[in-house]
């Protein structure tokens, strides 16, 4: 029976991916020297499903790579092996390589076998060149053998247990004569035979075999090395090749392995041992190249995560893990709901005057029913923010070491949950601005210690909800941003007029513009002049907003608002004219009817009205969208919807307040365009479309 | 017998020549003016219903209706060919065209006076538009083909459907 596995192999992708962040931030987190156990044990857990799966599906070259990283860990794991800082650094260029592979695999490509190559044999050479203190040749022999397994050997795990258990055993070389079969011998069943006498590790030798349309099946071209586990005596084993004497070639040699803790030379010369090099085994790696082949790979270790993180990965997962718990409570929902709907039903069915009251009561259900239905659709999918931050620690940690700078990453409110389309957009720009703070933001060692500041640099990365928002901010205590260099740096380009009296506010803001980038020297890290400008329109584009506060010498911090979710939002809604519009909830203060004595006009023109001792703006409505026919001249006859806007008050005039509702937010973008002071376009009751009102985009269509 | 087999051959490669190049449009009238556009494009015809107004754009970008849960914009051609304006009555209709242009399909309705007809035929009739000057802009109008001596002028629907970017039209 054939089992379509295809199927499955998406499930398989998604769980190398989360096995290798696992294993990622495992790997950050072990502390050489001072190892905590069940640390590696996650780390090897990872490898070990990874190779599991990979082997399952197929995906051989996947495995064998995963079995020499597993190979690595699992001596470190028994304690065998030291933990050192190099071979973390390889095991997290590993974890990178096979990402790749996994991603190309995925992704149906081919697989880079130079970088694949590469990254084994640094694997190779740290388990050959360092275990622990005592380098001994024992050692090295062992692992030139799992080197070799994954290439032809059949049976994986027996060489580590020959080492632990001191056993012995048999070496044969069985080259049998071209008519080995032709006198009825049978090899398979000879096999079968030594099996039974021990572990049996066969390796056919198929180089003399000749091409198909020249091949004699009654020629046996096959020789095979032979390796019995086990205590056997030799008499038993000659006694299984007694038939076939003077059919082949025969050498059988005992195989002893000793510890790796006896002493060294003699096993290093003893002829014994000889046989175990199998003869597909690579030449030993010499030690003088091992180090310079570690140096290498830290490189790509730092190119392979840049690449990675900056990448957007077109074929992002479409799927979503969700806890039972919240797929529990939904069908709990559907159920009430549906349970609700046939009483309804009977209710209509033969429906009197009477019964107004069961069908009200009837009516207030469904809607609390799919009030909550809503509300855990829309938690299903809530992730916490800890997706997007996790990936940091490794970028801070690969970033510093490039620059050479002692920078620690903190993170604050990881499981703060935020919406899916949210967290898939908020990344770029987040690796971009963590980027700024690392480069530009930290200062060097010295330089800190001369400022009277820590020598090592401290990033927080803060996430947390406020109002219907969720705010996420970026802290750093490097030397903040210079006011003067960023407003000379904006003359020099052209970007503002000189001798312009400009705020500090207005100087961070220039940051912002396209082209504008103050670092001295520009870094292949960041500094090209591009960036923070996407960075503000990407944000915008989720309907956030961004704002950065600086204090020279303290530090930096940049805080990300955005809304919590994309698809649903509570409204208010408003009519202007004969036109409806939605006034998003959480950016109304309140709503008022205003009286003439409140009013008061700034240089004939500008409209505001005093409220609590504040000067607010008015902006009609009906003016700033071309609204017809004008209902209500004097703004003493509408509504004043008082709303803030990224930090602006002001008091949007119009005619009526509908009432409130949430509604679907739909794009406007997705057949149309952005419209300036609108956010999107959701459907009323009656059908119809209404747009949804984008407070800090009317504040700027009024102010031109 | 083989050579009956070859004509057929040859009559085949030949009918599939043909259907290579046939082609539908499907045309409607603006006025007493005819057009037509790729039938493959059309995804369906409605009759014309009240929109929402879209603020501060141009006046031939009508506004936005609820076509099955997505917001379409609707566009009047004859506003945007500077035709005359006609009143909306009971045999305006919609045509909602798509394209799959630059990796996103985008979809949009188009005010029209009344469908009239579906033309089939084959690509090499299609003359290419003549250049009228700088009087009349021609940009949408691939070609012209006449039918039953009527003149129908071929749309770009690609061209009709790109919107000038928002900041074009505040400039």
């Amino acid at each position: 029976m054939s089992i379509d596995m295809s199927q499955f192999q998406q499930a398989f992708f998604e769980e190398c991916f989360e096995g290798l962040e696992a294993m990622e931030s495992g790997l950050l987190n072990l502390d050489t020297g001072n190892i905590d156990s069940e640390e590696i044990n996650t780390i090897f857990r990872g490898a070990h499903s990874i190779k599991g799966g990979s082997g399952t599906f197929g995906f051989s070259s996947v495995a064998d790579f995963t079995h020499v990283m597993e190979t690595l860990l699992d001596e470190m794991r028994d304690g065998r092996r030291k933990v050192t800082q190099s071979a973390v650094d390889v095991l997290l260029g590993s974890v990178d390589c096979l990402r790749e592979m996994v991603t190309a695999i995925q992704n149906e490509q081919s697989v880079n076998d130079a970088s694949v190559a590469k990254h084994k044999r640094s694997l190779e050479i740290e388990l050959n060149g360092s275990a622990g203190e005592d380098t001994s040749v024992p050692v090295e022999v062992k692992s030139i053998k799992e080197k070799s397994e994954p290439e032809a050997e059949v049976n994986i795990s027996v060489d580590d247990e020959a080492v632990e258990l001191n056993q012995q055993g048999w070496k044969i070389a069985f080259c049998p004569y071209l008519d080995l079969l032709k006198t009825g011998n049978d090899p398979v069943r000879m096999f079968r035979e030594l099996a039974e006498l021990g572990e049996l590790t066969i390796l056919a030798n198929v180089q003399d075999v000749p091409d198909f349309y020249e091949m004699d099946p009654e020629e046996c071209n096959i020789s095979w090395d032979l390796k019995v586990l086990g205590d056997s005596p030799l008499a038993e084993i000659k006694e299984i090749f007694n038939w076939v004497e003077g059919d082949c070639e025969l050498d059988i040699q005992q195989l002893v392995i000793k510890k790796p803790a006896k002493p060294v030379p003699v096993i290093n010369k003893s002829p014994k041992l000889e046989p175990v090099i199998t003869p597909e085994a690579k030449p030993i790696p010499v030690p003088g190249i091992s180090s310079k082949g570690v140096a290498d790979d830290g490189e790509t270790v730092l190119q392979q995560s840049e690449r990675e993180l900056t990448k957007v990965t077109p074929k992002a997962s479409s799927s979503i893990r969700v806890d039972t718990a919240k797929i529990d409570a939904l069908i709990n929902m559907v159920g009430e709901v549906v349970i609700t709907q046939s009483m309804l039903g009977l209710v209509g069915e033969n429906f009197a005057m009477e019964k107004v009251g069961q069908l009200k009561r009837g009516l207030a259900q469904l809607e609390r029913h799919t009030r909550d239905l809503q509300q855990s659709v829309m938690s299903i999918r809530m992730l916490p923010i800890s997706f997007v931050f996790s990936r940091f620690p490794r970028l801070v940690h690969d970033i510093s070491t490039k620059l050479g700078k002692k920078i620690e990453l903190k993170l604050v409110g990881e499981n703060t949950e935020v919406d899916k389309a949210v967290v898939e957009v908020i990344n770029d720009p987040l690796v971009h601005l963590i980027r700024n703070s690392l480069d530009h933001g930290i200062e060097m060692p010295a330089e800190r210690i001369a400022a009277g500041k820590p020598e090592t640099g401290t990033i927080e990365l803060k996430a947390y909800h406020r109002g219907g928002h969720i705010v996420i901010e970026i802290i750093d205590d490097g030397h903040g941003l210079d006011k003067k260099k960023l407003i000379a740096k904006a003359i020099e380009k052209g970007l503002i007029e000189e001798n312009s009296i400009i705020t500090d506010k207005q100087a961070f803001e220039l940051i912002f513009m396209p082209g504008f980038s103050t670092a001295e020297q520009l870094t292949d890290i960041s500094g090209r002049g591009v960036g923070m400008d996407v960075v503000r329109k990407n944000i915008q584009s989720l309907g956030g907003n961004i704002e950065i506060i600086s204090e020279p010498g303290k530090g930096t911090t940049i805080a990300i608002h955005l809304p919590l979710t994309l698809a649903i939002l509570d409204g208010q809604s408003v009519a202007v004219g004969s036109e409806t519009y939605i006034v998003p909830l959480v950016s109304i203060i309140e709503s008022i009817n205003i009286t003439e004595k409140m009013l008061n006009n700034v240089a004939g023109k500008g409209e505001t009205f005093r409220l609590r001792n504040q000067y607010i703006p008015i902006i009609r409505m009906h003016e700033i969208f071309n609204v017809q026919p004008v209902n209500r001249e004097k703004t003493t006859e509408g509504v004043l919807v008082v709303v803030e806007g990224q930090g602006v008050l002001c008091g949007l005039f119009v005619d009526d307040l509908l009432g409130q509702q949430q509604v679907v937010i739909k794009s406007l973008e997705a057949n149309y365009r952005r419209i300036e002071g609108v956010s999107g376009a959701t459907i009323l009751g009656d059908g119809s479309v209404a747009l949804i009102l984008d407070v800090p985009g009317l504040v700027r269509l009024s102010n031109r | 017998m083989t050579k009956e087999a070859k004509n057929k051959a040859v009559d085949k490669s030949q009918h599939s020549k043909q259907m290579e190049n046939a082609v539908q449009y499907l045309s409607f009238t603006l006025g007493k003016e005819e057009y037509g556009v790729d039938i493959l494009l059309v995804q369906e015809i409605r009759s014309w219903e009240p929109v929402s107004r879209i603020p501060n754009v141009p006046p031939y970008e009508k506004g936005v209706v609820n076509l099955r849960g997505s917001i379409v914009p609707i566009i009047d051609l004859r506003e945007k060919f500077n035709l005359k304006i006609a009143e909306y009555t009971l045999l305006t209709v919609v045509v909602v065209l798509q394209t799959g242009g630059s990796n996103k399909i985008r979809t949009m309705g188009a005010v029209v006076d009344a469908v009239s007809d579906v033309i089939s035929m084959d690509k090499t009739q299609i003359q290419d538009a003549p250049d009228f000057g700088t009087k009349v802009s021609n940009e949408f109008i691939t070609g012209l083909i006449s039918v039953n001596e009527r003149m129908v002028m071929l749309l770009d629907v690609e061209k009709l459907l790109k919107l000038e970017d928002l900041d074009q039209h505040d400039n």
